[in-house]
């Protein structure tokens, strides 16, 4: 499980993250939503030790990760997978070695191994084959694959996503969500997962935090969150006509 | 800070082992090529240059081997090329790193639980002391070459007299100092080059400006040391 507990930052005079508190929970997908530029990144961001806190707390099963020690950090963080929304693979590095780099680093596992593993990983997200190729050479919606791919490689604790499915096809989308979503009971991960895509609020949201502005605005499930008689919210839920008539159709 | 973080006892050897012979190859071989032209054509200009100034006949002739080969080690190789290599060499170290910044690829090795630092810049650095003695030691012979068939081709003086020139009161100990001076230089422009690009922050545009630091700073600081270790040399 990983806490949160009252974490504020300020860009220069600007507070982007307000006093938010919550609880990601073991085996269920962690949905953080919110509009563009309300400090979802941020927040994820803050968790795993990219930006610093300006004050609060940050617990990965008990320990407090900001106050940790360099070594300690990085042990901690070899049990993280992280997808950044704009991918993040290593340009120099086929996919395969991007792949197998968490493994090269971390596991004394032989070629053949993590050879194996890579192959396992790469065909979860529909990229087999694509073994060779450079970033250069993927589509946005392959690199993201990539990412992921690679952030599951080393069978992390703990998986942080930002944006997995934006910029994919909605079938596409669907997969990469029900993926996330299998490991993530498979393996007992604590995932947290940004996104502004609907689509994946019906299908994965076990757990959601609503962002507003910086601060924690709402929390429930996928089933409260149409009920909700929350302002904001609604409009955030219901911005697209396809949503109100889904809405529509389950009040009938 | 940075530099602590650097050479921090790294996570796996095999992994940074890989990464030198990578780096020997793409800080080291790719440099050969601009590395010769120019010494060639360095050392046949210094030739030229020594016949014309050497008009008076009193002076054996033999006096070009020996000027071209004394600038040649002396100052020549190691610091005019080590000044071309932070040009070559630095911004291409600043610019990859840089951009490894502004992509968050940075971020995803610490994420990894990786020294990041470490991981990228330690291997640069060391892959550089070991290659560009290499390097300057072939910019000396190529340099000399150059002197050679200058200075034959234009008739300033016979093969046996430049042959003669290079061999005389010849003082190993300039050869120790030429070297040390190179393995400093590939420290600096190493160093300050990935310093630049490591801090990067923000767009495409600032990479472009990491890089331009990064060549200006090392240059500045070769000359600055090469001024300090000559001195060193010189009172010893
Ligand atoms: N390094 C930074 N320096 C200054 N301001 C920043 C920095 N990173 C983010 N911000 C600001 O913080 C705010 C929140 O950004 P953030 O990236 O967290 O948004 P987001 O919710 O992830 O949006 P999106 O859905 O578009 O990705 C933005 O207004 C942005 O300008
Ligand atoms: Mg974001």
């Amino acid at each position: 499980m990983i806490e949160i507990k009252n974490i504020n930052k300020t860009f220069g005079d600007r507070q982007i993250v307000k006093d938010v508190s919550f609880k990601f929970f073991p085996s269920k997908t962690n949905l953080v939503i919110g509009e563009s530029g309300c400090g979802k990144t941020t927040i994820l961001k803050l968790m795993v030790g990219l930006h610093q806190l300006d004050s609060g707390s940050v617990l990965f099963d008990g320990l407090d990760f900001p106050k940790l020690n360099q070594d300690d950090q990085q042990d901690v963080r070899k049990k993280i997978g992280m997808l950044f929304q704009g991918g993040a693979l290593f340009d120099s590095q086929t996919l395969e070695e991007n792949v197998r780099f968490p493994l090269d680093m971390f596991t004394d596992l032989s070629l053949k191994e993590k050879l194996d593993r890579v192959n396992f990983c790469l065909q979860r997200v529909q990229l087999e084959g694509k073994n060779g190729l450079y970033p250069a050479e993927l589509s946005g919606g392959m690199k993201k694959r990539a990412a992921l791919a690679r952030a599951i490689a080393n069978n992390p604790r703990y998986l942080f996503c930002d944006e997995p499915n934006s910029g994919l096809d909605p079938k596409t989308a669907i997969v990469i969500d029900e993926l996330i979503k299998d490991i993530t009971h498979e393996y007992n991960i604590t995932t947290i997962i940004v996104s502004h895509d609907m689509n994946s609020v019906i299908e994965i949201g076990d757990n959601i935090l609503f962002i507003h502005k910086g601060e924690n605005w709402w929390t429930g499930n996928k089933s409260e969150i149409f009920h909700t008689t929350n302002k904001e919210l609604f409009n955030f839920v219901f911005a697209g006509e396809f949503m109100k008539s889904v809405f529509k159709v389950q009040n009938k | 800070m940075l530099m602590m973080r650097v050479f921090k006892k790294p996570q796996k050897w095999s992994v940074y082992y890989k990464q030198i012979i990578f780096e020997i190859d793409n800080i080291g071989i790719s440099s050969l090529p601009i590395v010769a032209i120019i010494s060639i054509f360095m050392g046949g200009i210094i030739t030229i240059q020594a016949a014309f100034s050497i008009s008076n006949p009193l002076l054996p002739l033999y006096v070009l081997g020996f000027t071209a080969r004394e600038s040649i080690i002396l100052e020549f190789s190691p610091t005019i090329v080590c000044l071309i290599l932070a040009g070559k060499v630095g911004s291409n170290i600043a610019s990859e790193i840089g951009a490894m910044r502004i992509t968050e690829q940075i971020d995803a090795l610490e994420i990894m639980g990786i020294n990041s630092a470490g991981y990228l810049i330690f291997p640069k650095i060391i892959a550089a002391i070991i290659i560009f003695p290499f390097l300057i030691a072939i910019s000396m012979f190529l340099g000399i070459l150059g002197g050679y068939v200058m200075g034959i081709s234009a008739g300033a003086c016979s093969s046996y007299q430049y042959v003669y020139g290079i061999q005389t009161y010849f003082d190993p100990n300039k050869l120790y100092y030429s070297f040390t001076k190179v393995v400093v230089f590939a420290f600096i422009i190493t160093s300050i080059s990935s310093y630049f690009g490591y801090n990067t922050s923000g767009g495409a545009l600032e990479v472009g400006k990491s890089s331009t630091k990064a060549v200006v700073y090392s240059s500045v600081l070769i000359l600055l040391f090469g001024l300090i270790l000559t001195n060193i040399f010189l009172n010893h």
